[in-house]
């Protein structure tokens, strides 16, 4: 498995993470 | 006051909400249990999966897709914020339209891959349409790509819809 989506655990793990990256987009965005 | 403005607002932020349950309901039975399920289940019994169950459920979740997309859209515009939010709030200085713009950028890119990738690559996985075994075999890891990018973007997006009364 080469593309870390292939597996529905990573897919998650990255989706928690890229809402953390948002969080932050957010706030400093302005 | 019943059928007045803020009521066509809620009645449209509740269409958006069952509409957006079907969609990612659906998203995340395919994610979460057919596709994982797929494997355990002997050969004989696949095509209960692929001729009935799959296409059933692809069109509930592709017409779940634009019901949410048009009824977020209306939402939008009838609380007044869909271009500040599709600006992402820049300009503005408001967290609250960055935030549901975030939620709102995602969800179209989601239901973009479900319209324009998810659904023409299961149609040839499904043999809904044409295609030879190396198609098929190709247009199921597009489609699995497709599908588990939805579903990594539905947990920022979920937070993004939900969190703008906290901005």
């Amino acid at each position: 498995m080469k593309n870390p989506l292939e597996s529905l655990g990573k897919t998650v793990s990255l989706g928690f993470i890229l809402t953390v990256v948002m969080v932050v987009l957010i706030q400093v965005i302005h | 006051m019943l059928f007045d403005y803020s009521w066509w607002t809620f009645f449209f932020r509740w269409l958006h909400v069952m509409s957006g349950v079907m969609w990612i309901g659906h998203l995340w039975y395919f994610n979460f249990v057919q596709i994982p399920s797929m494997p355990k289940i002997p050969d004989e019994q696949k095509p209960a999966i692929t001729k009935v169950i799959a296409p059933a459920a692809l069109f509930w979740f592709r017409w779940g897709a634009l019901a949410t997309v048009v009824t977020g859209l209306i939402l939008a515009y009838l609380s007044g914020y869909l271009v500040n939010a599709l600006k992402l709030g820049i300009g503005d200085g408001n967290h609250k339209f960055t935030a549901i713009g975030f939620g709102m950028w995602m969800g179209l890119i989601m239901a973009f891959n479900v319209w324009f990738i998810i659904w023409p690559n299961q149609q040839k996985v499904l043999g809904l349409v044409e295609a030879t075994a190396d198609e098929k075999k190709r247009a199921g890891r597009v489609a699995l790509l497709a599908s588990r990018t939805n579903t990594m973007l539905s947990i920022p997006m979920l937070y993004a819809m939900t969190s703008t009364h906290f901005y």
